[in-house]
């Protein structure tokens, strides 16, 4: 198990050590310094293993978080308690920053105390970790003996995430579809590869302890629903694509995971606030929502001519906004010209690239930006690795295709029902990785 | 209210006034003061002598102080175990606290607590609080057992706390489940032939229905445990596999790896033709593939997790191919192992795609992603050979680019080509030889050579091209230089009449001008048989070779079966057994995959079974690595053994010999020089199989066959080359340049000296600074005559250690003085350490093991020794040249360890660490001493020695 975490700053100067393990000595600090945050080439892995001892390592900005061990750990485990451990730290004193972690590090020890022990992760929901250790000291001594015991149980019970007797004037939720679509595309506009990671966001403000069940245009319960009924086919041709097919989903740990493996059905008690219901992925008829046709041409040694086209492809009466094209320039660029017909360019000497910048552009519509690009002679045999015209978008659709069908909330102890909660629905896309070579 | 502050107190008498704030009646300042306490001890201050007054802060109801107090009591109890006791009373009574998170706290702490007064005390607490009604107590309670084990194992058997532990895997609550669960699999890995976690299919009922309701952390546990267990039948085996499969949709990527090891575990016992068996098979791709979504530390744990999966059951992946294609902004860690699986899954159905982003990633900046890129297209090639002439044609356009190291990196691939399509692509061999001046690497060097030397009868001047080499033939690396004496043999075997000047040039080269026994015995071996049989010798030296298949670096069967078993952990991530890496009993247990059995019929113990079912379908075929094949041993050279005991054949003198061409490879095989992985998975003897039983007495019958005068000389000690320390210039026309070497145990200062003045220089004498090694002249410089204009003369000067000492930054500089007729001049130079190193620096075994443990970690230092391609053993007798001594060599998983000893004339001994893996050029070496400064001039050293 887990043996240690340190945290550095920059410098490499220990902002908080805690040892769990007997094996693990104060040398172990030293070693990670050294071997990590000092050498003299950049670090070529997460993991390292000096001297029989294992150090896996993430970096938030400049702060430097490190596990130790000399187990054979769970390594998988290891990365995604440091991730936590970083949100829950983000979650009570926000950006971690050295200075951060000083101010709160008699905090840091307590929560490094409850969510680890003996090196095990424990129990790390910021929710039910919020009720009893915050950053004005420990709340404990004044709470009475029902409160206690309703801390321990929602610490280690089935429903580790929510607490009971919440009570809202005005139920409502929030359900925000957030997508990012990756492309690859080679020069010639062939797709390589192609995917979509969606995450379905949620904040709730529901009171008591509600289930919940929520329903998407996922094709498998389409075509399941579709065997019974005889609409299937008529609404495919009516409106079109109706169903998606997702390739993979994962699930919050609220979920109930058997359920949907058996049924595919969605249900769950939300846990209270802003969370993530899922995440899931799409590969097959994604909507691209633009087109970069790029035109590089070398004009003797001294000289590039770039042209790139963008075109957006979705429906004309929705926007897209913040547009960002980047277009990388070689290293050895002496000057460079710019022509847009839209928005703004700009060479940038010290990212090395043309970033050209649109406000807002409406659905089919094309524009372009002519650069010419002077270069300084060099005798360097090695040609221009020419790295991808890189983009950066914001649609208020979802490029998978996704559509919420349904989110009921069945509360049976209150007297509410599904329709008196106020739902909100909100499709954003955004550009993940969207490149195309030239 | 900002804790920064604490950090800030450096002011002197800080202990003093601490201890005074302690002390202090106020509340609010005892716990400021505590505070300041932590921060110190955060930093690394030692405020242990605070002990007795933070210990008194503890009876407070205050919860943040207490908790403070405990952190540091965790920290120093220890050093202070009879103050220690002080602070039993308020555990035990805090263990009965109305407040559970109180009682909690408490056990939790003592349990840190490493102090045995301290844990006899614990064990009735820890009985109630194993037994409380509170579940948060109980939970912490069950790590607590594991804690107690730790430190005192038969304390925690006598007072029965397993048993306790055992009836918690059925508590009501799921998180005390996990956690019991954890601590037990835990105290089991310590004791691996103890029935301790007794699973059974009620336990493993009890499991699954926890693994439903507990946290994410708890689902690890409880997936990791369940991974140990082995199913009765398939049935049982299919049962938890449909439980255990809704877990590969969650959201910890942990949990999702640690399901698909049980899966990956328990589908060895489902019979094929089963549907539910491809159904599992089909499940299991999604959720690999979402995990390279994750954030790229992850994603480099899943890769190296896919690159196992994708060897045992290529079929789960083999469509996802277009996942693993390298994006631009990748780290680099991410875009190697995803290089290495696009070339595992590459098949004939995608290998344009493959080529076609190869070709792409051969043109980024990174130069090793570039190697590897350009080494990718050559596998490729070897491997869908539908695809050989589409990547050939790919080489020689990234060949055109003219990057140097594209250049060199293409050459050695296309050799391999050559090796699995012989007599198809020799047509771009006239490429090649356009690029040969560019080549500066070794490697590359050889393959060169290899290429023509093989194919000398279709180009015109290979005599030419040989010759050119020949002519810095001992600047060359031994690799270079066997390979072009094989191939000018070659040559000649082909083209007599012309070449009969070319191969005795070489021939003499190698057999008397040459410190590298196994050049001069590869040597000899090719005089004789040209001059007793050149029909023999055409026989032996082009005899036809050997194909080679697929890929090079499969994961040895056995080996990737146990490191299934490890899915998810570190093992799984550093591709080596626990035992490579853990200290002590723990972990060293082999797992592996059950058998597949029949309905029904159930096997007793899953072992009996196991080596049938676990055999792999179709054995995959291996390159073994170089060297391990005999064809490979003429014609790809490898640097073979030097032992320190009778002289060993070299490689080439094993064949030449013994006429082992056909039926008695195995049988040597099995006894040659070990260590590659490879190796014993190709021809099915265990890699542990050491080399010194067989080499023994074959090399000492070959020694006498070979008797050939210098074989059992020692190979020299390295001697860097000379450089110039004194430039005419700066001496009125006196250059001296020179260089260090150890002759027979007498260090020499070698110094040439010209004259570029008009006048005739005398009179010379020479004197050294005080120096770190007390390094003087042993006698006078001894120029006996006048040195006129425009000569040069050779001098070398006997130096001893018994001069005057004082610490030299380097510490490796001497300040040197010259006089001559004309003035007195001044230069500085820095001496390789290893002419410190003397004969009898060999040290006993186990004189070696206790000083090792006896030089404080502090003063090992690592450090990394870039681009060396020898093999251990090469390397081994190359440092024994220099007085570097193997003491012992273990192999671990093909990372070949070797202990040596060096002793420095001044008395100081260095004991190092060598850690070579096969394929891998960068070595990892660490160096103990008890004067840890030696380490960077001895490390340095190695550098030098294993790079000449």
């Amino acid at each position: 198990m887990i043996g240690g975490l340190f945290i550095y700053n920059h410098k490499g100067e220990v902002l908080t050590s805690r040892v769990y393990r007997d094996d693990i000595g104060r040398n172990a600090v030293d070693a990670f310094r050294v071997n990590v945050i000092h050498a003299r080439q950049q670090v070529r892995s997460p993991v390292t293993n000096i001297a029989r001892t294992s150090f896996f390592h993430v970096k938030r900005s400049n702060i430097w978080l490190a596990v130790v061990t000399k187990q054979n750990v769970n390594a998988a485990m290891v990365f995604e308690f440091l991730y936590k451990m970083c949100d829950v730290m983000a979650s009570y004193f926000g950006k971690i920053s050295e200075e951060n972690i000083k101010n709160n590090f008699v905090l840091i020890y307590e929560l490094l105390d409850e969510i680890l022990d003996f090196g095990y992760p424990q129990n790390s929901e910021t929710g039910s970790l919020k009720t009893f250790i915050t950053q004005q000291g420990i709340k404990g001594q004044h709470q009475t003996k029902e409160e206690q015991s309703q801390i321990t149980s929602q610490v280690t019970g089935q429903i580790g995430w929510r607490r009971e007797g919440i009570k809202y004037r005005r139920n409502e939720l929030f359900l925000d579809v957030l997508e990012s679509v990756n492309l690859l595309m080679s020069p010639q506009g062939q797709v390589l590869s192609a995917h979509v990671s969606g995450r379905v966001v949620m904040k709730s403000y529901l009171s008591g302890m509600p289930e919940c069940k929520f329903g998407m245009n996922d094709k498998i319960i389409i075509d399941k629903a579709g065997k019974g009924g005889v609409t299937n086919e008529a609404g495919k041709s009516t409106s079109g694509k109706q169903s998606i097919a997702i390739d993979d989903c994962t699930f919050n740990q609220c979920v109930r995971l058997s359920k949907f493996d058996s049924e595919r059905s969605i249900s769950f008690i939300p846990p209270d606030g802003e969370y993530e219901l899922m995440r899931y992925r799409t590969t097959k008829d994604i909507i691209l929502p633009f087109r970069v046709i790029p035109l590089v041409r070398e004009v003797g040694r001294t000289k590039l001519e770039v042209k790139v086209v963008i075109k957006s492809n979705f429906k004309p009466s929705l926007l897209a906004q913040k547009i960002e094209v980047r277009i990388p320039t070689p290293l050895n660029t002496s000057g460079v010209q710019v022509i847009c017909m839209k928005g703004k360019a700009k060479y940038k000497a010290s990212e090395n690239a043309i970033v050209w910048k649109i406000k807002r552009m409406a659905g089919m519509k094309e524009s372009q930006i002519s650069a010419e690009i002077e270069l300084l002679p060099t005798n360097d045999k090695k040609k221009w690795a020419r790295p991808p015209i890189s983009m950066n978008f914001e649609v208020p659709f979802a490029p998978s295709g996704l559509k919420v069908r349904y989110l009921k909330v069945f509360e049976s102890k209150l007297n509410y029902s599904d329709h008196d909660v106020i739902k909100w629905v909100r499709y954003i896309g955004r550009s993940g990785i969207y490149e195309t070579r030239c | 209210m900002t804790d920064s502050k604490y950090f800030t107190t450096t002011k002197k008498g800080e202990i003093f006034e601490l201890k005074a704030e302690l002390n202090s009646d106020k509340k609010e300042k005892k716990k400021e003061a505590v505070k300041k306490v932590i921060a110190s001890m955060t930093v690394g201050k030692d405020v242990s002598a605070l002990f007795p007054d933070v210990v008194n802060c503890m009876q407070t109801d205050n919860l943040e102080l207490k908790k403070l107090v405990y952190l540091y009591l965790m920290n120093y109890a220890k050093s202070q175990p009879d103050m220690a006791i002080m602070a039993v009373n308020t555990f035990v009574k805090d263990c009965e606290d109305a407040n559970p998170l109180i009682r909690a706290l408490a056990v939790r702490t003592m349990g840190c607590i490493r102090v045995d007064k301290i844990t006899e005390y614990l064990c009735e607490p820890l009985r109630k609080c194993l037994k409380d009604e509170d579940p948060y107590v109980r939970k912490t309670a069950a790590v607590c057992v594991a804690k107690l084990h730790d430190i005192n194992a038969q304390l925690v058997e006598d007072q029965g706390f397993l048993d306790t532990l055992k009836d918690l895997i059925s508590d009501s609550n799921p998180m005390v489940v996990a956690n019991a669960v954890a601590a037990l699999s835990e105290i089991a890995e310590s004791h691996p032939n103890s029935n301790l976690l007794d699973l059974n299919p009620q336990s493993i009922n009890k499991l699954l229905t926890a693994l439903n309701e507990c946290t994410e952390w708890g689902q690890i546990f409880i997936l990791d445990c369940l991974a140990n267990y082995t199913p009765r039948d398939d049935r049982e085996s299919q049962s938890i596999c449909e439980r255990v499969t809704p877990r590969l949709s969650h959201a910890n990527s942990a949990v999702v790896l640690s399901a698909v090891k049980v899966l990956m575990k328990f589908m060895e016992m489902l019979p094929k033709d089963l549907d539910y068996y491809s159904t599992l098979l089909k499940k299991l791709a999604p959720p690999l593939v979402t995990l390279l979504s994750a954030e790229p530390e992850l994603q480099y744990v899943a890769l190296r997790n896919i690159n196992l999966i994708v060897q045992k059951r290529p079929e789960i992946l083999k469509h996802e191919m277009k996942v693993f294609f390298v994006k631009y902004n990748d780290p680099i860690y991410v875009k190697l192992e995803k290089l290495d699986i696009m070339i595992r899954l590459a098949s004939q159905a995608n290998i344009a795609q493959v080529l076609a982003e190869l070709k792409e990633y051969a043109t980024e900046v990174d130069v090793d992603f570039v190697r590897k890129a350009v080494r990718a297209i050559g596998r490729c090639a070897i491997k869908v050979e539908q695809s050989a002439e589409r990547c050939v044609s790919t080489l020689l356009d990234l060949i055109q680019t003219k990057v140097n190291y594209v250049v060199q990196e293409a050459i050695v691939v296309i050799k391999d080509i050559f090796r699995k399509y012989p007599n198809k692509y020799e047509s771009v061999i006239a490429t090649l030889c356009e690029n040969l001046d560019s080549l500066d690497e070794p490697e590359a060097r050889a393959a060169m050579i290899w290429i023509v030397g093989e194919y000398a009868e279709r180009i015109d001047n290979a005599d030419e091209l040989l010759e050119s080499f020949l002519e810095g033939f001992h600047d060359e690396s031994t690799q270079v230089q066997l390979q072009l004496l094989t191939a000018i043999v070659k040559l000649f075997l082909k083209k007599p009449t012309e070449t009969q000047e070319l191969v005795q040039q070489v021939l003499s080269l190698a057999t008397q001008d040459s410190d590298n026994p196994d050049l001069r015995d590869r040597g000899y071996i090719y005089w004789r048989l040209l001059s007793t049989d050149p029909v023999a010798a055409k026989e032996v030296v082009l005899a036809e070779k050997p194909l080679i298949s697929e890929e090079t670096d499969l994961i040895e069967p056995t080996l990737l079966e146990e490191l299934i078993c490890h899915i998810g952990t570190l093992a799984s991530v550093y591709h080596k057994p626990p035992s490579a890496f853990v200290e002590g009993s723990r972990g060293v247990m082999h797992k592996r995959l059950p058998a597949r059995t029949g309905s029904g019929e159930s096997t007793e113990s899953p072992d009996v079974g196991a080596a049938g079912g676990s055999a792999p379908e179709a054995a995959p075929s291996i390159i073994p690595s170089q060297g391990d094949l005999l064809g490979d041993l003429l014609n790809l050279d490898m640097a073979p053994p030097t032992t320190s005991g009778p002289p060993p054949p070299s490689t080439g003198m094993q064949m030449g010999g013994m006429d082992l061409l056909g039926g008695g490879l195995d049988s040597l095989l099995g006894g040659d020089i070990g260590g590659s992985p490879a190796m014993g998975a190709g021809f099915g003897a265990a890699p542990a199989v050491m080399p010194a039983s067989l080499n023994a007495p074959v090399g000492g019958g070959l020694g006498d066959l070979f008797d050939l005068g210098g074989v059992g000389m020692p190979m020299g000690a390295y001697i860097p080359p000379k450089i110039v320390w004194l430039p005419a210039m700066k001496a009125k026309g006196l250059e001296i340049s020179g260089t260090f070497a150890r002759r027979a145990g007498v260090i020499q200062m070698e110094l040439i000296l010209t004259n570029k003045a008009m006048s005739v220089m005398t009179d010379f004498a020479i004197q050294f600074n005080r120096n770190s090694f007390g390094l003087a002249p042993a006698g006078p410089l001894q120029v006996l005559t006048p040195l006129g204009p425009n000569q040069t003369i050779e001098v070398s000067l006997p130096l001893s250690t018994v001069g005057p000492v004082m610490k030299m930054d380097p510490l490796n500089n001497l300040q040197v003085a010259v006089k001559n007729n004309i003035d007195v001049f001044y230069f500085s130079c820095q001496y390789p350490i290893s002419m410190l190193f003397v004969e009898d620096g060999k040290m006993e075994r186990q004189v070696f093991l206790a000083t090792w443990k006896d030089i404080p970690n502090d003063n090992e230092s690592q450090f990394q020794i870039k681009d060396c391609h020898l093999n251990s053993d090469a390397a081994s007798s190359k440092l024994q040249g220099s007085n570097i001594f193997t003491i012992a060599k273990r192999t671990v998983e093909g990372q070949d360890m070797l202990y040596m000893s060096i002793k420095l004339s001044n008395g100081i001994w260095v004991l190092a660490e060598l850690r070579v893996q096969a394929g891998n050029p960068n070595y990892t070496i660490s160096l103990k001493c008890r004067a840890p400064e030696v380490s960077q001039c001895v490390f340095q050293c190695y550098e030098a020695v294993l790079k000449n």
